[in-house]
């Protein structure tokens, strides 16, 4: 018997001459080995052995497979293939049993005589979904370059995570190369390629650095271009992440996603869309705030300074119900072709429910819009931001009445323009409030600019959600969309 | 025996020392920088009145947002002007 000396990342040329692959654990290839030891004796051929190096028998014309290297290299899908090899490759191949054609292909005749005509073969090891993960790495040439961290095998690994201080209170998935490495197949975009700088530590970000954490949060590989846009959005200077971070209020990063990618990896828009139980959702949020949490060094107690936080600030991304708005999205109101995927980055609080469950024309229910964000944030805020997300029940409000996106923001800033005496220091009794040069105006309860509008939502229910702002453009967090790249 | 990557920046932001606490305050120039949160300043003028009494000179400074980093040139500045500065923190 024969043995590759050691693993490498090369491809090993085969032996020339007729070549059989098999394994042990394959009915078909137990049954074919009477007729291995024959080809090996009336024509030389050799037989490779992928799990059992003693099988078919111990002998100088089988090879064995240890690490499956001539099996991936060579594309070997099924056992038994026979192959025909010149100059280390193979010519032509032929997979499972049927006695005509191992003759045809061997022109050896009585070949098996005693056997079936015919059985198909088995799966070849080296595609065992339990091990081509760890084959890709190691064949790969992997070029990772990340600080390998070993842990121990009495260790937990689980807890060996928590205890590097790598997660945000929730289990995170061990980031091994495997893992990583197969999700690095969700993007284009080379491992090593710098994606941002990240705040508070103004650390260079590279694709692998994130698909590290986007490992830890549980995404999927094709979620990872939607992480990666999101990624590079909250660390524009626009969108100010440190100071989003460094913030006493309750603020963390909002993802929106825009486009054909959402139902392609099956982002939710619908019932729940804020909340629990869709794995895209769940896990590219939390994917972001990992990356400023691990790579920028942002940390609760650190650079994180919010008084009270929110349950977003574990990670909030949904998607826009585009296909059933009247409205053009979010993202086509902010310049993005329909057919484009982008994520949006907005800065705001928790949610809160606006509830209307009677009006039945659009101007009532924006009048009651408007009454209820006057409280947003604080009823003396003004010349605040706020996101709505219109559920679909809502917005048949408006699709009814054929108002446009336009027409709703118009009608429900007309409504929000207050009086500037309600709004004064001292004003109703209450210290809070604008300094007292403003009195004797009007003042609008949002900047120009400041609504932006989602559609999503469960089909029944007439309830819309509305978040709270952060100090507004330019001095605290711009608003930001940026395209995905696959 | 597992082995995962690190997901970290794997380096520790460039740390600074401090400049000695000076022994006494009289004749250096104090920088007091106020980062735009209401009532800063009350809290910055008193400052001032007591570092003057003490024999320091008072350069104010502030910042263009509480919401932001300090502009590097303005960090730069008060290094380059000031031998200790204050920052206020203020609501």
């Amino acid at each position: 018997m024969q043995t590759m000396a050691e693993s490498n990342t090369a491809k090993p040329p085969l032996p020339n001459g007729l070549v059989a692959i098999v394994k042990e654990d394959c009915p078909t290839c137990v049954l074919v080995a009477p007729v291995l030891a024959d080809l090996a004796d009336r024509a030389s051929m050799t037989t490779i052995t992928q799990d059992n190096a003693a099988f078919p028998q111990v002998a100088d014309w089988v090879v064995h497979d240890h690490d499956l290297a001539y099996s991936w290299f060579h594309d070997i899908d099924t056992v038994p293939t026979l192959l025909r090899v010149v100059d280390g490759e193979p010519t032509e191949r032929l997979e499972g049993w049927k006695r005509d054609d191992w003759e045809a292909f061997t022109g050896i005749d009585g070949l098996g005589v005693d056997l079936p005509d015919w059985r198909p073969g088995c799966g070849s090891l080296s595609v065992d979904p339990n091990r081509t993960d760890e084959i890709a790495v190691r064949f790969s040439g992997s070029t990772m370059s990340s600080r390998r961290v070993e842990i121990a095998a009495l260790e937990d690994e689980w807890e060996a995570l928590y205890d590097r201080d790598w997660s945000d209170g929730l289990p995170v998935v061990p980031p091994t190369e495997a893992r990583v490495l197969r999700m690095l197949e969700g993007t284009t975009r080379a491992p090593d390629e710098v994606v941002a700088v990240v705040p508070p530590d103004l650390a260079d970000v590279t694709v692998e650095k994130i698909a590290i954490n986007a490992v830890m949060a549980g995404c999927k590989p094709d979620n990872l271009p939607v992480v990666l846009a999101a990624v590079e959005a909250i660390c524009t200077d626009d969108f100010n992440m440190h100071g989003v971070l460094a913030t006493t209020m309750d603020v963390g990063p909002i993802i929106i996603v825009n486009g054909p990618i959402t139902s392609e990896i099956d982002m939710n828009s619908g019932g729940n869309v804020l909340g629990q139980g869709n794995r895209a959702n769940a896990t590219i949020g939390r994917a972001v705030q990992l990356v400023v949490r691990n790579v920028g060094g942002g940390k609760p107690g650190g650079v994180d300074r919010s008084a009270h936080g929110s349950p977003h600030k574990i990670g909030l991304a949904f998607a826009e119900d585009e296909a059933g708005s009247p409205w053009t999205s979010l993202a086509e109101s902010r310049g993005f072709d329909a057919d484009r995927s982008t994520v949006t980055v907005w800065c705001g609080g928790g949610p809160q429910v606006f509830v209307d469950q009677l009006s039945r024309t659009p101007e009532s229910l924006t009048k009651h819009f408007a009454n209820y964000l006057k409280t947003n944030l604080a009823p003396k805020m003004a010349m605040m931001e706020t996101l709505l997300v219109i559920g679909p029940e809502h917005m048949s409000r408006y699709r009814d009445a054929g108002w446009d996106r336009a027409r709703f923001l118009a009608e429900l800033d007309s409504h929000l323009q207050l009086d500037t005496d309600d709004l004064i220091r001292g004003a109703g009794g209450i210290d809070e409030g604008l300094p007292e040069a403003f009195a004797g105006n009007t003042i609008g309860k949002f900047w120009p600019g400041g609504i932006h509008v989602v559609h999503a939502g469960g089909a029944t229910g007439l309830f819309s959600m509305a978040f709270s702002g952060w100090v507004p453009p330019p001095k605290g967090s711009v608003c930001t969309t940026k395209e995905i790249i696959r | 025996m597992t082995t995962v990557l690190d997901p970290t920046s794997e380096s520790h932001p460039e740390q600074r020392g401090l400049v000695p606490r000076p022994k006494s305050l009289d004749g250096l120039t104090i920088g007091l920088l106020d980062i735009s949160k209401p009532r800063g300043d009350v809290f910055l003028n008193r400052i001032e009145e007591k570092l003057t009494g003490l024999g320091a000179s008072v350069t104010r400074y502030i910042k263009p947002t509480f919401a932001k980093p300090a502009p590097v040139d303005l960090r730069h500045e008060i290094a380059a002007s000031c031998d200790a500065v204050i920052e206020a923190l203020a609501d």
